[in-house]
Formats: structure tokens, C-alpha cells, sequence
């Protein structure tokens, strides 16, 4: 193995003052992907900062929103009381994703921060402009089953591979940063990026920064939810579409609606003209028909990916269906 | 082994050792002063190295020593023109991407690991092909006969057939992803004394290939391999690292354990090879089978030919009088493929069993009916008579197992808002061998008897159905017998393969208990006990705290006589998600009809285990190759896709358990093949009655159903 320093600390102040100090230096928190992607070569930090003994692992409500500490397990959100009644869509996804023995590990924050699983991407004797920015993209005319259909650039068409993102983007999310000097906080849709012409760069954390929590506002969506995840097996596997879909209606008229995709972009992928085109109408088969349409435009495969342009609109559609069963 | 453990007479006899982490792997040996081998391997798919720089790994902390080709130990064999042609660390050419090339062997594996990074190799590149569809449109590239051409009656009588079809079929290469990963501890001691501990489904067999490749007397070779974390076949030889990894120790005198990663598991230990196959049958209108045409096409090796029996059961599995098969191997520039569970059976079933559901469909008829309609009653290949065949019966078992009564003959009939329910059916069927073993009994005077034989068990439970022989014919009770195994010093036996261990091994324990029993009643007449006595007090009163027996056992001439098949059928009822293209299936019956149930419960685990590697073989398992790098893409637990638990539903097994009167003195036949044999044409079956569509590319993923 790589030699690298492995340094553990115990609160915010101190975590960001270390990573600060050295561009190699990396957080590890659950570390299910991040010791993979060193085991396969493809990063090598020198230097890795514990962080799961920070106390960012609270889950409460503030005021209309659930505030979730960004090292909270996967396990324990899902699992979490005021989770369950007032935000079931994550819940969902959450328990869509790996199996139950990455999930206990696995965090907020480090889910966020995983990286594409193209294959591409992790062989080193492979071409990746992600991994290698100037080698070429090797899906793009290879294997490209799993990837990107929407906001492709041609340098990269991998895809963002997490389930509770495209939750947490339905669910308009907004994540918390810190730096040195205090925080911010920016909306969940803003913090994954499309590949364009950095396609190194999966988000828009800047590298002074620690992802310290989220804040979902509570909504009247966790009635008529379903977060449907469509893949080769029925557990342990990555979607080749997920659609989280949620929607509250007032005299059979939709008032307020979310959609969002997984495994069909670079970022979480919000259906904002479906949601458009629903608000007011009936929650019926011929509209869902419609919206899942209309969320198809500017859609593009690759070869090997054409059949999620038939796959995601179903997918939307059945999860509609789905969801709108569950009342 | 902690025989008190067990709770009932049927229990695995090694189970609580396994679940309590106490039955001791190849990788779990520590001998003094071990040593940690990592294979650096080829990037490029064919060529020659044309330099290897190992100058920073030697250097690398903790690193002994870096071998190959430029400083290998001598290994006899491979210093001489003849033998194979991929002799590792004897030859500088590449033949496919991920060739082991070198090893690093240092004081742990991390710094192996770092090391082998370092090694930095140059290559002449040439052209390569990992394309099987590719090379077998081209007609410049090399085809191969693999099993001669058979022909029985008239060749291609489906063409002129009342009702004919012709289809063809593609099976992608499988990987056999045992749990455990592979790999060797090698031990070469001087004066040419070695002992290895391996992961191997034969002791012999890897004791004799060392042997043969370094020209080293069998005797001096010591193989110990008690307990394997699974097999399916690639453990059935010694693979080149293997090699590698005993030339280390005998390169830097200590010994040196390897074990190769995951994505090694990919390139160095073999696969169930790619495979297309075409069948044309014919039928008159009343639903007799007049024509069986199979053709196939199997990926081999450049280096190396590897063959299966991808077109035996088309031979004799149904009543036609015009048959023809041929079989075609041709090579691409990947690692050479081995026996996958099922083998060559296994891909063969899938072509013949889908296009029979597809005549049966033609013809407008229950494919149950159909093949009850075209059974034979005699092996028209062979011509001879079955020594037992219960198929029928087992249809019927099966048939109301599944409710198969609930199945519409009209694809599509069943639904349930996006979700279509189809019913599917299939046989399987495999040689029931019996190969040549020796077993040494030893009857003590403590009530105990001890069984060696240097088989191996790679999980069906060799032990447990060894010890029940031994129970039911001795009457001594399962926890005062022992069944040692896996130590290529005990009574020679074959490798673990092709379904024959417990027919080969247990017919040798029947002879040995028999020949104790009659040694015992002699014993007991001579001192003037009565001959019934037990043997505890003939032992006693003869003064002998034991006796030893070692018996040799092998079939006689009624294999001449009979044609000895194992049967197997699975019944599947599916649901298809129409929008999202998802497969679930949601029940199995698999009926087995292999002669006596030897042991039930290790039985049972084999067609569980057989129906789940069939659910992987039918709905998610794949080895996916970039062509124009000739690397693997998928190579790993996340992307290669076998099956979890919650794709598996309720598995209901049964047996016909009937003694086949000729096989064996248990009248047992072997069983580990069938489970899996045909499985995957009972899913694309139940999947085309679900929902109309016929898919003849495995596996059957979401985009099949939505094409």
C-alpha cells in the first residue's frame, strides 16, 4: 500500500484547520468508497483526517425542518422516528441503496461526496478524463449501459451513483458548509455539478470546506411517496433509473409535486418541467404519462444506455402510480 | 470436528466448525518466517515484453524479491519445447490482458501490493481480437472442432419438417466468483521437499501437475486442502500463479502465500466461456419431435483448447430419430475458460430447453405435454436401456408443486396492473459418473471408525454423505465416525468434479465398511463369539485395538450395459414488470432425480445452491469486456452480478429418491450438476409466457424485456 498519515480529530475548528493545511489531505468518515478508490489506485491522500468522532451525528427538528448532522449514518437516518413521519421519501432511498452493512457505516456527508462507479473511472490502465482529465473518455464509445442520458458534456457521461441525493434534491435540501470563518449554506440542487469541461469535479465543495449538515423543510409530501429504484438485482446494485417521486393533493388536484432521477445524470436530476406540468392537474395515469414526457426532453444514449430513454419515463410513471397508491 | 454439535444424524458434519469460523482455509496457515506474494500482470492483450523494470520494487521496504521471466527458478518441464504453451515466467509473450507477468514477494502483503505497483513493464504490442462474435464472423480466424461432428438418421430434418424453427442463442462468459478468493501458500523446503496448502477440488491433481512441471517425485509433495470456500469448477486445476507462487518460495527458500484479489479472480482462474449456439427442430403435427439439429460455438483460449459438453443432451434427451450437433471452438486473446457448474450441460440446456419451450409454443401446446410426448424410453444415442429414469413422475411432482394448472398456455394472459405472471419448465441432465477412489477404514476398539480418502470437499458436504454411508451400513452412530479428507498423503481419489464424488468415494467407503463388517463376523466366529457381536467386544476379546482395511472401488461392466444419466427439472413461475422491465421470480420447484438420497439435507443445499447460481446465470450474471482494450470492465462484487438474497424466492426441493439398481452399491447418482443444469431456460421460458417476448441472450436484464 501507499504510505499516508492518518489523523483523527474531534470537532469542526480542528478538522478544517488540518485539512487546510495540505491540498493531499482527505476526510474519512465512513469510508466505504474512499478506501475503495485507494485500494484500486485511483486516489492516493497523504493524508486522511478521522472525522467520525465530531459530534455531527444529530437529527432533530428547527423550527419547519429536519436538521440532519452530516456524519449520521445511513442506518440511523433511514431508521430515525421523525424521518419516517415527516420525510418517508428519504427514508426510502436511503434503504434502496448498498446493503445494510454499508449503510451502517456509510454517512450524510460521505454519501454525498461518493464518486461515480464508471468503470472507467476506476482502472487506472483505462482512459478517464474524470480520474485523469485529458486521457479521453472511455464509455463514451465502450460500455456505457449504466450512464448518463441528460447534461452530458463530451469529456465525461458518468453518473452520480446515490440514492439519497435524488431524495434529497426532491426534497428541496439545503446543505450546510463550513470553512474557517463560519458557514454557509447552499440548496442541495447547487451542490453536485454536471460534467461540462471539469468533469474532476463531481461537486462545488470548495477545499477549505467541510460538509457539516443538512436542513430539509417538512412538506405535506409523505403521504402519496415513492422512491422506486429500477436495477439488474433486487438488492446491491446500482439503478440503472430511480425516480423519487412524492406529490400532495387537495380535492384530487395536485398542489405540490417532486420529481427527481437517479442514475441518469452527473448530479441528482430534478424534474422541474414534469413538476410544472402537474401542479393543478389530477393525479391521473394520462398526466403522469405526459409528465414523464416531457421530463425525457433533450434526453440523449449512448449505445449501450438507449433503453433508459423508454426505461425513465416508465419509471417516472410507475413511481407516480406508486406513489399515488400508497394514500 | 465437534461431532457433539450435531443435532440430528442428517447435520453437516463440519457445519458448526464452518459457522463458528473454526475450519481452517488455504489462506489461514501461518508457518514460520511466510512471506506475502502479489502478481503484477499484463496491461496490454498481446505482444511481448520487451523490458521489465524491477529495479524500485526491489527496493521497495519489506520487499525479498521480485521473479520473473528473467529470473526464474528452474522448473523442468517448462525448460522443454513440449507442455503448454503458456509456461508463466518461461515466456515473454502476452496472450491476454491481465497475464501474470511477475511477482513481488516481500514481508506483508500491503508492501507486496505497493511494490508490485513499481514494477514498470514495456511492450511490443500486436493486434488481438477479444471478440468471440467477432472472430466467429471473420473467416480468416481460427476455428477449431471441438467434439466430433454426430449424426444420427438424417442431417438438418427440421428444414423439411411440418413445423420447424431455427433460432439462435447467446450466452455471455460467466465468471465463477466463489466467496473464497484464489491463491496458494507454497513451501519448498530443501532437497526438493515441498508442502502446500491450496484451494483445490483435487489434492492428487495439483500434487501431480507440481510434480510433473518441476519434475519432482510425487512423494516429496505434500498438498493439504481440508476445507474450500467454494469452487464451481475453477479450483478443478493448478493455475500458472499457482506455479508462480511455488517457484517464489523455491526462489527465495521460505515459504510464500498468495491470494489473488477479486478482479484477478477474473483474468487467472478461468471462466464458463461465451457461447452461441443454434438449434433447428422439427415436428410433425401431432407434436413429434422429427429433427434435432445443434450447432455451437464455444470461446477458447490462444494458448490453450478448452472443450465442454455443450451439445451432449440434444443427443439422447428426447425421442428423434434425425439428430445432428457439431461443436466449434474458436479462440480470442483472453485467459483460457474452465468448467463453470452445469458446465458445457449448462449452456447446452439453455439453447435446447428454450427452443423446446418455442416448438411446444409453435405447435400450440403445453411444453409439458410436449416433452412427456417426445420422452424416450431408451438412450438412442448409446442404444441401451436407462438404468433408471423417473422423469415423468417428476414432472408431475413438480407440475403441482408449482401450480402449474394456474399456467396459461396463451403468453401474456396473467396481470396484475404492470406486472405479468408466466410459468416456465425445463430439464436438466448430467452423466452420472462414477470414477476409481481408494478409502482406508479404521475400526477401533473405542466404537470409533475412521475413514481417509484424499478427496476434497468444495462445499456439497463430501464428509457428512461419506459418514452416513459408513452409518447405515456399519450401525455405528454419525458422531463416532470420522471421514478425513483434503491431504494428498491419504488413499488416492479423483478430483471433486462433474457430479461423481459421492457415486466414486462413497462406493469405496461401501466396499471398505463392507469388508470391515465381514473381517469383524470372521474375527468374532474364530474366537467363538456369536456373529452378530458387536464389534467393540470381537475387538476386545481378539486383543486388537483396531483394524485397518483399504479398499479400492471402480465401476464394473454395468456400465457397458446402461445408459446412466442424473435428471433434473425446474419449475419457475415468474413476474415481469412491463414498465420497468424488471424479472422477479417468485417461486421454484426443482425436482431431482438422481437414484438414492444419500444425505438429505447436503442434497437439499445442492439444488438450493444450483437453482441460485441458475438465477444468476438466467436474469444477472456477466462478464463485460471492453474489445478495444480487451480488459474486463465489470470485474468486481458491485458491477458482476450474482444474485442476492433477496432475488431469491422459496426453493421447493424434492427427490424422487428411488435407487438406480445399477450405478452403485448405494444405487446413488451424483446431483451437483443438475441443480443448475437447465434452470436458466425454465426463467426465459416463464419470462416469455409472463409477457410473449422470447429472450435469447442471457442474462435477462431490465433492457431485454423493454427492447
Amino acid at each position: 500500500m501507499i504510505n499516508f498519515q492518518y489523523l483523527r480529530t474531534t470537532t469542526v475548528k480542528s478538522a478544517i484547520a488540518l485539512l487546510v493545511k495540505d491540498k493531499n489531505a482527505k476526510f474519512l468518515a465512513g469510508g466505504t468508497n474512499l478506501i475503495d478508490l485507494m485500494k484500486r489506485g485511483v486516489t492516493a491522500p497523504e493524508k486522511l483526517i478521522d472525522i467520525n468522532h465530531v459530534p455531527l451525528k444529530e437529527i432533530k427538528q428547527v423550527g419547519n425542518k429536519i436538521y440532519i448532522g452530516a456524519l449520521t449514518s445511513n442506518t440511523a437516518v433511514a431508521d430515525h422516528a421523525l424521518v419516517k413521519e415527516k420525510l418517508p421519501l428519504l427514508s426510502w432511498a436511503l434503504q434502496a441503496g448498498a446493503s445494510a452493512q454499508l449503510r451502517n457505516v456509510a454517512t450524510v456527508g460521505g454519501n454525498m461526496m461518493q464518486r461515480t462507479r464508471c468503470g472507467y473511472f476506476y482502472d487506472t490502465e483505462m482512459p478517464c478524463n474524470k480520474r485523469q482529465p485529458g486521457t479521453g473518455c472511455g464509455a463514451m464509445e465502450g460500455f456505457n449501459r449504466m450512464h448518463a442520458i441528460f447534461g452530458t458534456s463530451d469529456q465525461c457521461i458518468a453518473v452520480h451513483p446515490s440514492d439519497m441525493c435524488i431524495a434529497l434534491v426532491a426534497l428541496d435540501a439545503e446543505v450546510i458548509l463550513a470553512n474557517a470563518k463560519g458557514e454557509r449554506k447552499i440548496p442541495f440542487k447547487e451542490f453536485h455539478r454536471l460534467a461540462g469541461d471539469t468533469p474532476q469535479l463531481d461537486n462545488n465543495l470548495k477545499a477549505d470546506e467541510m460538509i457539516t449538515g443538512l436542513e430539509i423543510p417538512i412538506n405535506n409530501l409523505a403521504k402519496n411517496y415513492h422512491y422506486l429504484k429500477v436495477r439488474d438485482r433486487a438488492s446491491y446494485a446500482f439503478a440503472l433509473v430511480s425516480v423519487a417521486a412524492a406529490f400532495e393533493t387537495v380535492d384530487n388536484k395536485i398542489i405540490d409535486v417532486r420529481l427527481a432521477m437517479g442514475g441518469v445524470a452527473h448530479k441528482p436530476w430534478r424534474l422541474t418541467a414534469s413538476e410544472l406540468f402537474l401542479k393543478g392537474k389530477e393525479a391521473s395515469l394520462t398526466n403522469f404519462e405526459q409528465a414523464a414526457q416531457l421530463a425525457m426532453k433533450d434526453a440523449k444514449g449512448f449505445g449501450g444506455n438507449d433503453f433508459k430513454l423508454k426505461l425513465a419515463p416508465n419509471t417516472i410513471i410507475e413511481a407516480l402510480n406508486l406513489a399515488k397508491s400508497k394514500a | 470436528m465437534e461431532k457433539n454439535m450435531l443435532k440430528d444424524e442428517n447435520d453437516r458434519v463440519d457445519g458448526f466448525l464452518k459457522v463458528t469460523g473454526k475450519a481452517k482455509y488455504f489462506a489461514e496457515y501461518e508457518l514460520p518466517g511466510l512471506t506475502y506474494g502479489v502478481l503484477v500482470t499484463s496491461t496490454i492483450t498481446k505482444g511481448k515484453i520487451t523490458s521489465l523494470d524491477t529495479k524500485s520494487a526491489e527496493k521497495a521496504p519489506g520487499v525479498i524479491a521480485v521473479i520473473s521471466h528473467l529470473n526464474k527458478p528452474s522448473a523442468a518441464a517448462y525448460e522443454q519445447e513440449s507442455g503448454p504453451q503458456m509456461k508463466i515466467f518461461y515466456t515473454d509473450k502476452i496472450f491476454y490482458n491481465g497475464q501474470p507477468i511477475a511477482i513481488v514477494v516481500a514481508n506483508t502483503f500491503e508492501r507486496a501490493t505497493y511494490a508490485a505497483s513499481l514494477v514498470k513493464a514495456t511492450y511490443a504490442n500486436e493486434t488481438f481480437n477479444t471478440d468471440f462474435e467477432k472472430a466467429l464472423k471473420d473467416p480468416k480466424a481460427k476455428k477449431l472442432q471441438g467434439q466430433a461432428d454426430y449424426k444420427r438418421g438424417e442431417e438438418n430434418a427440421y428444414k423439411t419438417a411440418e413445423v420447424k424453427l431455427e433460432e439462435r442463442y447467446f450466452l455471455p462468459i460467466e465468471t465463477h466468483n466463489p466467496m473464497e478468493l484464489h491463491g496458494i501458500i507454497a513451501d519448498w523446503r530443501p532437497n526438493n521437499q515441498l508442502t502446500v496448502y491450496a484451494k483445490t477440488q483435487g489434492v492428487k491433481a495439483t500434487q501431480g501437475t507440481i510434480a510433473n512441471v518441476f519434475k519432482i517425485p510425487m512423494e516429496n509433495i505434500q498438498v493439504n486442502s481440508e476445507f474450500v470456500g467454494g469452487g464451481f469448477g475453477m479450483a478443478l486445476r493448478t493455475w500458472p500463479l499457482e506455479i508462480a507462487t511455488v517457484m517464489a518460495s523455491k526462489h527465495i527458500g521460505k515459504p510464500v502465500k498468495v491470494v489473488i484479489t477479486r478482479m484477478q479472480m477474473f483474468t487467472m482462474v478461468g471462466n464458463r466461456p461465451a457461447a452461441i449456439q443454434t438449434i433447428g427442430l422439427g415436428a410433425n403435427k401431432d407434436g413429434k419431435l422429427t429433427g434435432i439439429t445443434h450447432r455451437a460455438y464455444g470461446e477458447t483460449s490462444t494458448y490453450e483448447n478448452f472443450t465442454e459438453g455443450v451439445v451432449n443432451m440434444a443427443k439422447f434427451m428426447y425421442q428423434c430419430d434425425n439428430v445432428n450437433t457439431s461443436y466449434v471452438i474458436v479462440p480470442v486473446d483472453l485467459g483460457v475458460p474452465i468448467w463453470m457448474r452445469g458446465p458445457g450441460e449448462a449452456t447446452g440446456a439453455f439453447a435446447l430447453e428454450s427452443a423446446i419451450d418455442e416448438m411446444a409454443h409453435a405447435l400450440d401446446m403445453d411444453p409439458l405435454d410436449f416433452r412427456i410426448k417426445n420422452d424416450p424410453e431408451t438412450d438412442q444415442q448409446k442404444n441401451k436401456p436407462f438404468s433408471s429414469k423417473n422423469i415423468k413422475e417428476a414432472y408431475k411432482i413438480g407440475a403441482d408443486k408449482i401450480g402449474w394448472r394456474n399456467r396459461k398456455n396463451k403468453p401474456g394472459s396473467l396481470l396484475e396492473g404492470p406486472w405479468q405472471t408466466g410459468y416456465g419448465v425445463s430439464v436438466g441432465v448430467f452423466n452420472a459418473n462414477r470414477g476409481k477412489a481408494s478409502v482406508k477404514g479404521i475400526l477401533k476398539a473405542d466404537g470409533s471408525l475412521l475413514l481417509q480418502s484424499a478427496t476434497s470437499d468444495i462445499g456439497p458436504g463430501t464428509g457428512t454423505g461419506m459418514t452416513l454411508i459408513a452409518n447405515k451400513l456399519m450401525n455405528i452412530p454419525v458422531n463416532k465416525i470420522t471421514f478425513e479428507l483434503g491431504d494428498s498423503s491419504l488413499p488416492p481419489a479423483p478430483s471433486q468434479g462433474g457430479s461423481a464424488t459421492l457415486s466414486t468415494v462413497g462406493s469405496a467407503v461401501n466396499d471398505v465398511c463392507v469388508a470391515l463388517k465381514s473381517t469383524i463376523a470372521e474375527l468374532a466366529a474364530n474366537s467363538n463369539m456369536d456373529a452378530t457381536s458387536n464389534f467393540v467386544d470381537v475387538l476386545k476379546k481378539n486383543n486388537l485395538p483396531q483394524i485397518e482395511i483399504t479398499k479400492e472401488s471402480q465401476s464394473g461392466k454395468e456400465k457397458d450395459s446402461y445408459s446412466m444419466y442424473s435428471f433434473s427439472i425446474h419449475f419457475v413461475q415468474v413476474k415481469v414488470n412491463s414498465l420497468t422491465g424488471v424479472v422477479k421470480i417468485n417461486k421454484i420447484v426443482s425436482v431431482g432425480d438422481s437414484g438414492t438420497i444419500v444425505s438429505p439435507k447436503t442434497a437439499r443445499s445442492q439444488m438450493v445452491g444450483g437453482a441460485v447460481g441458475g438465477i444468476g446465470m438466467a436474469l444477472t450474471e456477466e462478464s463485460i469486456i471492453d474489445h478495444r482494450y480487451g480488459r474486463y470492465i465489470n470485474n468486481n462484487f458491485a458491477d458482476y452480478h450474482v444474485p442476492v438474497n433477496a432475488d431469491v424466492p422459496e426453493i421447493d426441493v424434492n427427490f424422487i429418491n428411488k435407487p438406480d439398481p445399477y450405478i452403485n452399491p448405494m444405487g446413488a447418482k451424483g446431483m451437483g450438476e443438475i441443480a443448475l443444469i437447465g434452470f436458466s431456460a425454465a426463467v426465459a421460458n416463464a419470462v416469455f409466457n409472463a409477457t410473449g417476448k422470447r429472450i435469447r441472450t442471457l442474462p435477462i436484464t431490465p433492457d431485454k424485456i423493454l427492447a
